[in-house]
């Protein structure tokens, strides 16, 4: 544990919100002490453990890679485990849980329509044949992994649904995660899914639904720019209305 | 109280819950799996594994290879025959994961790359980057998707098992999101709660990491097997102990001290030259390399940092290219957390509890002594780490056998015979009871006074190097902890939607007990193992006496029982670990 006694301190407002006992949400403020390697997420767990136990969050790998802890920081989708309470100082912040969301609890959302969403998008693996497993694996260059490898990088965190004003505005649009996922697999040259998530992609929902703003790809802590899928798969949409879908499919190669 | 009836009930959504589920559904047309997990599958901790997974596919390289490497890494206390079936299988896994879409790391002509790590005679690791994990956990989930007769519970925490003639017949649950506890019936269970490491202070491990499953099988009489091992591993971050990659060493980094002096070849893992070669100095195995820091930190060689001492682990002969194409997530991750760029500075590391080598102890079939119960992954103990677990085996490990545990437990669900819901019910309205009454405590300790407590503890006595003294103190430390638990543990949050105070209070109760098993365990091994190693007159592997596993019986609310079990040696022999020494410089690829 880290051997520095905290000597700055503060103050995090945070909001608060029981379904049992309140009839709307309401900030509350905590006065944190806070060492220089102390991310925002370290900052609630100090609230948790020693101040009021009652303050419910998701967390788990403090490591951006688990997609648990996305926050509104002062406004801003982030993750609590990688913004840090110096660079927040002096402070005060203001910790909401993910615009566009229901709220269970405190900064707990319901990420339920979300992950109907990521399935609807039908994210696996569709092969030209059936692959027996003593076939060994398939060969993909570097080159070829490239075209899908950045849109593979979504850990699900939901900061882009919070930063998108789309989603905000429909929230039947399937959104950014979900649409660079249709894109990864798609792009994925061991796979001939395209037919079967054309339907979500070409829907008003789908990449129609976006009016190009880009936050998404801002907020984005993996880097994984969702507006580029969309748009990519705004020409595969179009030329497929055009009668020119069955150029963009991925023909099977012969078994 | 809610009741719902399924087939199987798969309890964590990691690789090795999800690998079951799809596997019990792909055995048998008819099977219902219900997949309870207190997290979204995506964010078990499966997700945070970095470097890599074992699977034989070079020419050079052979299942006996692999065999050999396993039990010698474990130091001989691994059952052979169950490693003998791991190997088999772990290369079929990877190519199965391929086919599912897993972006596995290519050559530029498009086959599989593998590269080192620890302990390997042969480069032998499929690598996703950095990002093994993740990736092979995205890729179980997303492929899950797709099986319709997979259905999921996100955010069920389960806390009971409901045994009923001597068979688990379904779990007790609590609904997060509602805090309403809920029945599921089933003919089979497969826990897949992955490991313990948050019962010590500093650890690589995620805040779910708690031991869940192993507390439930232990309480219904099924023993931990081997949970004295323990394994640190040597390169985490001070403080956070968040993980870096054995991976990076696997692609050429070093470890220095204070002095720039490469230190591990003054402790049997030496010379230098030639460099890299397989299974030495940075490419020793984890057990040696913790107990190589201990030392260096004992003389004072070490390099004080704000999170505690640590050695510097350099990357930056690799080069820009080579760190960021095979290392993106050390990259960023010591950026973000330790404020260095591994490109131009050296990361400071230190070890951190990371995994642990027992579980539940299973059969080669992942079943338990209890009928209907199975156990896959970190949670278990099938067999295969012995004293200390070879890097990459694991994410092997939850594939290879949460395959086998989903299709038995397919396999007994299918046979078992239909029991009447009303005892069930009954089980499971009388388990329930106090949970419940957790949420009506007025006066107590909290759950982080008691949780941060055990922690040290467990850091003080059943550390990398151990005595008895030490040992002892712990288990009276949790002899204590859990009469403080039992006293009462203060909740500021009595209500039920979607209360994470209460959760960790329950956790907290299974966790103190899984750690008595750690710290009994320890305390009976009157020897140096692998990852367990005394200073106090038991320095040296003792076959005679200790070529055994441990087991560890649920004592009620006294100490656990430990016993011993026969080890499974089939054709190699205990011999000599030999790590360092004279060896052919390898080519890194």
């Amino acid at each position: 544990m880290s051997d520095t006694t905290p000597t700055r301190r503060i103050t995090l407002e945070v909001q608060s919100y029981h379904p049992e006992t309140d009839s709307a949400p309401h900030l509350q403020r905590w006065d944190v002490p806070f060492t220089d390697d102390m991310s925002l997420l370290q900052g609630l767990q100090h609230i948790k453990d020693h101040l009021d136990g009652s303050l419910s969050f998701r967390w788990s790998c403090r490591m951006a890679i688990c997609g648990s802890c996305g926050f509104m920081v002062n406004g801003t989708p982030q993750l609590g485990c990688q913004v840090f309470l110096r660079d927040l100082a002096p402070g005060p912040v203001r910790v909401e849980p993910l615009a566009h969301f229901p709220v269970l609890r405190d900064l707990v959302v319901d990420q339920g329509s979300f992950l109907d969403k990521l399935e609807a998008v039908r994210p696996w693996l569709v092969p030209a044949h059936p692959q027996p497993l003593g076939a060994g694996p398939q060969r993909q260059t570097p080159q070829q992994m490239a075209q899908y490898q950045p849109y593979a990088q979504c850990i699900n965190c939901l900061l882009c649904y919070a930063a998108c004003p789309q989603v905000g505005l429909n929230p039947g649009f399937a959104g950014p995660a979900a649409l660079a996922l249709l894109h990864r697999w798609n792009a994925d040259s061991r796979d001939v899914g395209w037919a079967a998530r054309r339907d979500v992609a070409n829907a008003e929902e789908g990449v129609w639904g976006c009016t190009l703003v880009g936050d998404c790809s801002t907020v984005c802590p993996k880097g994984v720019d969702p507006a580029h899928a969309i748009n990519q798969n705004k020409v595969h949409s179009a030329a497929d209305y055009l009668g020119l879908g069955r150029l963009l499919a991925r023909r099977a190669p012969p078994p | 109280m809610q009741v719902i009836a399924c087939d199987v009930v798969v309890v964590g959504g990691g690789g090795a819950g999800l690998r079951a589920a799809i596997a019990a559904v792909q055995s048998d047309a008819g099977l219902q799996v219900a997949l309870v997990s207190k997290v979204v599958p995506m964010r078990s901790h499966t997700v945070a594994a970095e470097g890599g997974s074992a699977g034989v596919i070079r020419p050079d390289d052979s299942l006996d290879k692999h065999f050999d490497d396993t039990v010698s890494g474990g130091d001989w206390l691994c059952d052979q025959d169950a490693v003998d079936f791991f190997v088999a299988h772990c290369t079929r896994e990877m190519v199965q994961l391929e086919h599912w879409g897993c972006p596995w790391s290519r050559h530029d002509d498009g086959r599989i790359n593998v590269r080192f790590f620890g302990g390997m005679k042969v480069q032998r690791t499929w690598f996703a980057a950095d990002k093994t994990g993740f990736h092979m956990l995205h890729t179980l989930f997303q492929t899950s998707l797709q099986h319709e007769r997979i259905t999921r519970y996100d955010e069920f925490f389960v806390a009971d098992l409901v045994v009923e003639d001597g068979r688990v017949c379904g779990v007790l649950a609590i609904e997060i999101a509602s805090g309403e506890l809920v029945l599921f019936r089933c003919g089979a269970v497969v826990l897949a709660t992955g490991g313990a490491g948050r019962v010590y202070r500093q650890n690589t491990n995620a805040g779910i990491v708690t031991g869940d499953g192993m507390a439930l099988a232990f309480r219904h009489g099924v023993a931990l097997r081997d949970m004295e091992f323990v394994q640190y591993h040597p390169t985490a971050l001070p403080g956070s102990g968040i993980l870096i990659t054995e991976g990076c060493r696997g692609e050429g980094a070093i470890l220095v001290n204070r002095h720039g002096h490469r230190y591990l070849q003054d402790y049997g893992l030496g010379p230098t030259e030639p460099w890299p070669r397989p299974k030495a100095m940075e490419l020793g195995p984890r057990d040696k390399l913790s107990q190589a820091f201990w030392h260096e930190e004992q003389k004072g060689h070490t390099v004080p940092t704000p999170g505690g001492q640590a050695v510097h682990l350099d990357l930056r002969h690799l080069g820009a290219q080579k760190i960021h194409e095979r290392l993106p997530l050390i990259t960023e991750v010591a950026r973000t957390f330790a404020g260095v760029d591994p490109v131009t500075q050296p990361i400071p590391v230190r070890p951190a509890v990371h995994y642990t080598m027992g579980g539940i102890a299973t059969n080669l079939h992942c079943a338990t002594t209890l009928p209907g119960l199975y156990a896959a992954g970190e949670c278990a103990s099938v067999g295969i780490h012995g004293a200390n677990r070879l890097g990459s085996n694991s994410l092997a490990e939850i594939v290879v056998f949460g395959r086998v545990a989903g299709e038995q437990a397919a396999a007994f669900a299918r046979t078992a015979a239909p029991v009447a819901e009303r005892g069930l019910l009954q089980q499971a309205q009388a388990a329930a009871a106090p949970l419940l009454a957790l949420l009506d405590v007025d006066q107590g300790e909290r759950v982080a006074t008691l949780r941060n407590a055990m922690g040290d503890s467990m850091e003080a006595g059943v550390g990398i190097f151990r005595q008895a003294s030490g040992m002892q103190a712990t288990c009276d430390t949790l002899a204590r902890l859990r009469a403080r638990w039992r006293a009462g543990v203060r909740l500021d949050d009595r209500r039920r939607v979607f209360n994470t105070e209460w959760l960790s209070a329950i956790e907290l109760g299974g966790m103190l007990e899984v750690a008595e098993a750690m710290a009994h365990a320890a305390l009976q091994r009157k020897e140096s193992r692998g990852a367990h190693v005394r200073l106090d007159g038991f320095s040296t592997r003792d076959d005679a006496r200790f070529l055994v596993h441990s087991l560890a019986w649920h004592g009620g609310d006294g100490p656990p029982r430990i016993g011993q079990a026969p080890v499974v040696i089939t054709r190699s022999p205990p011999q000599t670990r030999h790590y360092g020494g004279a060896g052919e410089k390898a080519t890194l690829t």
